[in-house]
């Protein structure tokens, strides 16, 4: 037997395989085709302290090999969580992870304050870095002062495992790594959306409502692979891969490159049951490659 | 439930070099997920250049053949793939998607209307049928810009009293825009639409202006179909709500239009 245990900053996964925030609902849109119970983790949508109703329409538009979203954090905010979709989730047998935004310091940490007495949530991932909307969010993500003071604040309010996402709209996306690592994140996710733009040329107008959105999918990957192989070397703490992972190949992709866990985006709109054979495919990898325990390939390169 | 599944093409219909109609079986003859009319599918087209799968509509079932079909018209790099595609050959589908338009419980006697224009007539064909099932016989108006355009007729005309409505000046029946038929001052009870967005909008303000309860499908652009994206939210009296879940049919009551 392969071991596919991993374990990403105090959070003990049954395998390295996530969903990712904004992709997979809140599960159970998923729940037809897959048993959300072998998932290692899943990270539920972007979650604010209020409602909000997010961008308008059209907020979707596919790009070569992938697509622009500016979707714009639409959700119904923490208390409709904590009283209607928790009761729910907390029945599934995997890691939940609340992905968190917010417009201020103190809106990441009240939202924060709220989750901290759920007991199925054993981490969050702070969103520092969505490209789709106008305040906060990525103002954070993008100089490595903003993502201090939130991980510093966030830190405080939130004792268990503390994820925080990566933008990779910046110059250096190794010294904000560093400056969250520095602040007590417990791990690291990266990438969230390149910011890119399309436009329409025969009605003359940008695709998006929003005209600049989120690039994800696979033409995102080899970015992806840089960034995870650049943050993976130069800091301490665990580092979870996602942007474009397609296949059980990508992922391990990601891993060699020193992912210790992976998130699927885009794939689960291609594939509504991916997740289930990338998992089924890092047993097979490790099998072929005579491996017992799947920690020994990451960070290889 | 919803399933993921393979489907082998078992003919391809060509109507014109815009139009096919796709008549497809499971391939591993598991039998088809029960389907409502109004309902959607995601279909996977590899092999073309596109990345997410592309939603179509539920345009006929055939329980006993266990066969489903789609009309598809070309519209860019994926349906252009599609619709050359050949007898014999795979095709990976997410279905039934969506709510479908709500027929259960209709009284007999009610006069339905069913408003097609277009491509957007296909949800329309099993919807006529289903009602045709229940003891109504309903009337359907197809609107096109040829005459060439029209199709399915004889299919619509086996469940429901066909009226068409074309553009150009060699029209069968009525020339002209939909909403310019005069089939529209008689009276209904019910009305159910799908085609292109302007058209829907003129249908609707009829049917709000006669006090006509009606019920429209959105196309709206779509990436997941599983609510789980939230990338074709239409904004209703309720807020942004997912088409590809909460819909793709909706009352026209619940649209800000
Ligand atoms: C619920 C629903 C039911 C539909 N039913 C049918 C049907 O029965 N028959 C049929 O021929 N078409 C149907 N469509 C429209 C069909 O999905 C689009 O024509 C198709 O996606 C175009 O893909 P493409 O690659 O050929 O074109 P592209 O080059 O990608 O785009 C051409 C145009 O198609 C539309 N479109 C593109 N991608 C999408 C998408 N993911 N979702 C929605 N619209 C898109 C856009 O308006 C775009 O400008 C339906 C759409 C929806 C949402
Ligand atoms: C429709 C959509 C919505 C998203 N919403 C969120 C979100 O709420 N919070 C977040 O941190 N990332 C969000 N993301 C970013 C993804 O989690 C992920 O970082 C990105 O899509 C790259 O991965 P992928 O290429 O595998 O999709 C969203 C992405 C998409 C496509
Ligand atoms: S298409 Fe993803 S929510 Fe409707």
């Amino acid at each position: 037997m392969v071991n596919l245990n991993v374990n990403i900053g105090g959070l003990n996964l049954k395998n390295p395989v996530m969903t990712a925030s904004g992709t997979f609902g809140y599960g159970i849109e998923y729940s037809d085709f897959i048993d959300l119970n072998r998932l290692g983790a899943y990270i539920v949508k972007g979650t604010t302290l209020n409602p909000r109703e997010g961008n308008p329409y059209p907020r979707m538009a596919e790009t070569p090999s992938g697509m622009l979203n500016a979707v714009g954090l639409q959700n119904k905010g923490v208390d409709f969580f904590i009283s209607h979709i928790y009761p729910v989730i907390s029945a599934y047998d995997s890691e939940l992870i609340v992905n968190v935004s917010g417009a201020s310091i103190d809106d990441y940490v009240t939202v924060a304050e709220k989750l901290m007495p759920l007991e199925r949530i054993n981490a969050i991932e702070v969103n520092i870095s969505c490209p789709n909307v106008k305040q906060g969010g990525m103002a954070f993500g993008t100089t490595t002062d903003g993502a201090a003071q939130v991980t510093k604040a966030m830190r405080q309010a939130w004792d268990k495992s503390l994820i925080v996402k990566l933008s990779p709209n910046v110059t250096s996306i190794v010294d904000i790594a560093k400056a969250v690592e520095a602040e007590g994140a417990d791990s690291v996710s990266l990438i969230n959306t390149l910011l890119g733009m399309a436009i329409d040329v025969e009605r003359q107008r940008p695709c998006l409502s929003t005209v600049t959105g989120g690039l994800s999918g696979p033409a995102v990957r080899p970015v992806a692979v840089r960034m995870i192989w650049q943050v993976a070397h130069a800091v301490s703490i665990p580092v979870i891969g996602l942007g474009g992972i397609m296949d059980g190949r990508d992922a391990i992709e990601f891993m060699l490159a020193g992912a210790r866990a992976v998130q699927l985006g885009t794939a689960n709109f291609i594939d509504p049951a991916v997740t289930m054979k990338v998992i089924d495919y890092m047993t097979d990898y490790c099998e072929r490659h005579g491996v017992k325990d799947i920690n020994e390939i990451i960070g290889m390169i | 439930m919803k399933k993921i599944l393979d489907f082998r093409i078992v003919e391809n219909r060509h109507f014109n070099e815009n139009y096919s109609l796709l008549v497809i079986t499971p391939a591993d003859y598991s039998t088809l997920p029960r389907m409502r009319p109004g309902q959607f599918v995601q279909v996977a087209i590899p092999g073309c250049g596109i990345t997410l799968r592309r939603p179509i509509s539920i345009c006929d079932v055939d329980v006993e053949e266990n066969r489903l079909s789609l009309l598809v018209r070309k519209a860019g790099k994926g349906t252009t793939h599609l619709i050359s595609m050949e007898k014999d050959e795979i095709i990976n589908i997410v279905l039934p998607l969506g709510n479908g338009f709500s027929i259960d419980g209709i009284d007999s006697d009610r006069r339905i209307f069913l408003i097609g224009g277009g491509v957007g007539a296909a949800p329309l064909l099993y919807l006529s049928k289903a009602l045709r099932k229940k003891g109504i016989t309903p009337t359907t108006l197809i609107g096109a810009r040829t005459p060439a355009d029209l199709l399915m007729i004889d299919e619509f005309s086996r469940y429901s009293d066909v009226r068409t409505s074309v553009e150009s000046q060699d029209a069968p029946d009525h020339c002209g825009l939909v909403t310019q038929h005069p089939i529209l001052s008689e009276s209904f009870d019910m009305i159910y639409c799908c085609g292109p967005a302007p058209m829907m909008k003129a249908v609707a303000g009829i049917a709000k202006e006669r006090g006509i309860e009606c019920e429209v499908s959105l196309e709206n652009m779509m990436a997941c179909g599983l609510g789980a994206c939230l990338c074709c939210v239409e904004k209703t009296v309720r807020g942004n709500v997912c088409v590809c879940t909460e819909g793709p049919v909706f009352n026209i009551n619940q649209l800000t239009w």
